[in-house]
């Protein structure tokens, strides 16, 4: 009997280890809380000179192809910068750029060039991939039509007010497709952003009918690409999770070992303190999820063996964060419960986090399928 | 490959065919599920001759000293072993606290004449090894530990009382932590560290039962036993800190261990293939999205604790909490073994009411029997709640 505890493979590159050095003092000297808070109420929810910064650093197309003007590294090599910016609570249209871009090299064969290489030099791009709010859905309600344009609606599209262009994910003569949309090619009224709950985050509804789209991709690479982009977002968001759970962690320790009430530090009392620790094993478990996940990547391990990493790295980390949030606000007493206080974006975050590309018991749900089936269904 | 990887795989092949050949069918009695329950002469003796087999096989100890009794190999030889015997599901190396806490400390700071003197019969089970750390007024508390210990000529005179002394009744020697200087100011400072013979007069251990009906430590009464002074390790008040190194090999904190296998390996893998055939409302137990999912996170749990293992071997993954991993091994490992043991024991409907000597008991009721057994491990060598605590003082630096 194979044994369900699967492969331990885990290592990190040395360009891997620059980066995370490089974003990490980013975030730090660049990025305080403080111009994080700036932002939260703007439409764009980001500062555009921190964007343009991140771009120039060649991070939007640190994975694609040097074709593209990209760096090639590997999509692992995101894994560092995400985790970074999550530490620093910083909301951009990073991620939504690079899965867009991810998606099209997997599913693109070569006729989306000239959008990797608006993607490499700073193009916003996201996927328009929700019919509704179930994650877990095919979502293939948007249609392309006999007269070339397209029907429906997609909601909950990531960075959809500033992106440049639309990966729109629709159904074609009954097969999954991509169809591409410029953002010129959309009225402004079919754009209704929504009121997130994480205040860094910013997504909309978009009514596509009757839009013709730029470019259409088809063929058995795209529902594949589909299914990789799944995970990839799972993995992405599961990495920005364990980043931003770090930084509960260490506001939470720095609020222990300031705040004194009855005489005492409160870190000193167990009742804070073993929660806390249990947040500490959460993020060092969902650290190692995340980058046992990237190596399988960049190892082009076995698709089951990658697609069982990234669904534990996100049920890890959304587990994580949702109990670190939680416990931040409740640590912090009075203060906590402030708009001031950092618990607030924490919590906040952790909400938007469990439910995007599936929370954590749709990820266990197959898991069991791939992990429990094979196994019990023989001898 | 490399030319030691290649050499790696051979060994590796040397010692599954060993296993094949030599690793004994289960006897007629129950053997103990670690070297916390030896109970029976019976049991000494199996085991006592299982570990001279692999020690006179060369699989014990490999990375030690040659000229101690090991093989001065790599470390990833004795894993392979360790894994091995896993795979055969061989029984224990039982006298663990010789082997992986003993050895370890004294291949650390003892003298060439303390290694000479102990570390083969250790390692050829011919002297067994106890702890007299705990008493019975303090456990976690270990620094206020009261056995005395009052010099006189060329001994030390030993007045008090161990408890939970595992093997206690079967060891040639103790390591004791005994207070040599009372009422300090600081308490730690009074403490000396003995590698105590147990053979002498004023020495008495009393078995004590456990919750699974077991033996296996003991109560150990000193009255008025003369200890030698010659077996004090380091100075008089040196105590606190060579037992503190001890439980860093105790805990695993430290790397140096002889074997592994101190433990019957018990795997999720395990527990999936026991209870496979189990119905639940009148359905494979397995089918039950509620023990799926519950199954699920106890799988990714085992694996979030093989990929920290792993992680630990990479540096730059280990920056924030350089420590942490190591330190919260136990707290996560025996916490984790106790519950996913408590789960194969809970999941077998009317069976989980059975216990070992009901010839119906699913796999003899190993899973309840291990469940019991298991809190030896997430109490002994300091408690879940004071690991908790060490990792927030430690890890995180909040406060005592």
């Amino acid at each position: 009997m194979a044994s369900v505890l699967g492969t331990t493979a885990l290592s990190l590159s040395d360009e891997q280890a620059m980066l995370m050095e490089v974003a990490r003092s980013f975030v730090r000297d660049q990025v305080p809380i403080e111009r994080v808070r700036e932002h939260l109420e703007s439409a764009s929810g980001f500062d555009p000179a921190v964007w343009a910064e991140m771009v120039a650093m060649g991070w939007s197309g640190v994975a694609l192809p040097e074709a593209v003007g990209g760096a090639e590294m590997g999509f692992g090599a995101v894994v560092p910068i995400i985790e970074a910016l999550g530490f620093g609570v910083v909301g951009t249209p990073l991620m939504s750029t690079i899965l867009a871009g991810q998606l099209l090299v997997d599913a693109g064969a070569g006729a989306v060039d000239d959008r990797l290489t608006a993607i490499a030099s700073g193009s916003v791009a996201t996927v328009a991939f929700l019919d509704g709010g179930d994650w877990g859905a095919p979502q293939r309600s948007v249609v392309v039509q006999a007269n070339g344009s397209l029907s429906g609606c997609k909601h909950f599209v990531g960075d959809a007010l500033e992106a440049a262009f639309f990966v729109v994910v629709c159904e074609y003569e009954g097969e999954p497709a991509l169809a591409l949309v410029d953002r010129s090619a959309l009225a402004a009224e079919a754009l209704t952003p929504n009121a997130l709950i994480d205040l860094t985050k910013r997504s909309a509804s978009i009514d596509f009918s009757g839009v013709k789209p730029e470019q259409l991709l088809t063929g058995a690479t795209v529902a594949e690409g589909i299914e990789r982009y799944r995970l990839y977002g799972a993995l992405l968001c599961a990495t920005e999770a364990v980043g931003t759970s770090h930084r509960c962690l260490t506001a939470l320790v720095d609020y222990m070992t300031t705040r004194k009430q009855f005489g005492k530090l409160i870190g000193s009392y167990q009742a804070l303190k073993h929660p806390t620790v249990d947040i500490y094993c959460g993020v060092e478990d969902a650290r190692s999820f995340v980058y046992h996940a990237a190596t399988l990547i960049d190892r082009a391990a076995d698709p089951s063996d990658i697609e069982i990493a990234c669904r534990m790295a996100k049920a890890s980390a959304t587990e994580l964060i949702g109990y670190a949030g939680d416990r931040s606000v409740q640590f912090h007493g009075g203060f906590g419960f402030t708009w001031d206080c950092d618990s607030t974006l924490f919590i906040r975050r952790a909400q938007w986090t469990r439910q995007v590309f599936g929370d954590a018991g749709h990820h266990r749900k197959h898991l069991a399928r791939l992990l429990l089936d094979p196994v019990i269904n023989s001898g | 490959m490399t030319e030691s990887a290649t050499e790696l795989k051979r060994f590796a092949a040397d010692v599954d065919a060993w296993m094949a050949e030599n690793v004994p069918t289960q006897p007629d009695f129950l053997l103990p599920l670690s070297f916390l329950e030896v109970g029976t002469e019976q049991q000494l003796d199996f085991l006592r001759q299982w570990q001279r087999t692999v020690f006179e096989a060369g699989f014990l100890a490999m990375h030690w000293p040659t000229e101690y009794g090991g093989q001065g190999a790599d470390p990833a030889y004795q894993a392979v072993v360790d894994q091995a015997l896993a795979r055969y599901n061989a029984p224990i190396l039982f006298n663990t606290i010789g082997l992986n806490w003993v050895g370890p400390l004294l291949l650390d700071i003892g003298s060439h004449e303390q290694r000479l003197r102990y570390i083969r019969p250790i390692l050829s089970a011919e002297e067994i090894w106890c702890q007299g750390f705990s008493e019975p007024d303090y456990g976690s508390d270990l620094g206020s530990v009261q056995t005395r210990a009052v010099r006189d000529g060329d001994d030390y005179v030993v007045n008090g009382s161990k408890i939970w002394t595992t093997l206690g009744n079967f060891a040639d020697h103790m390591i004791l932590l005994a207070r040599t200087t009372p009422n300090l100011e600081r308490k730690y400072d009074g403490l000396s560290f003995f590698l105590a013979p147990m053979g002498i007069a004023g020495v008495d251990a009393q078995p004590i039962r456990k919750v699974t009906g077991e033996y296996g430590f003991n109560q150990v009464f000193f009255t008025d036993a003369r200890v030698p002074a010659g077996t004090m390790m380091e100075g008089e008040g040196d105590g606190w800190r060579v037992a503190m190194k001890t439980l860093e090999y105790e805990r695993g904190v430290s790397a140096g261990q002889a074997s592994g296998h101190w433990i019957v390996s018990t795997q999720i893998d395990d527990l999936i293939a026991d209870l496979k055939g189990v119905q639940r409302d009148g359905e494979p137990l397995f089918q039950d999205p509620l023990v799926r999912d519950d199954t699920v996170k106890l799988i990714m749990e085992a694996r979030a604790m093989a990929l920290g293992r792993k992680r630990m071997t990479v540096p730059a993954l280990n920056t924030d909490y350089p420590m942490g991993l190591a330190l919260s091994s136990k707290y996560r490992g025996t916490e984790y073994a106790r519950r996913m043991k408590l789960f194969g024991a809970a999941m077998q409907g009317g069976h989980s009411a059975l216990y070992v000597d009901d010839p119906g008991a699913i796999r003899g009721g190993f899973w309840q029997r291990a469940y019991f057994s298991n809190f030896g491990a997430t109490i002994g060598g300091g408690t879940t709640q004071v690991q908790a605590n060490i990792i927030a003082e430690h890890v995180l630096g909040l406060p005592k």
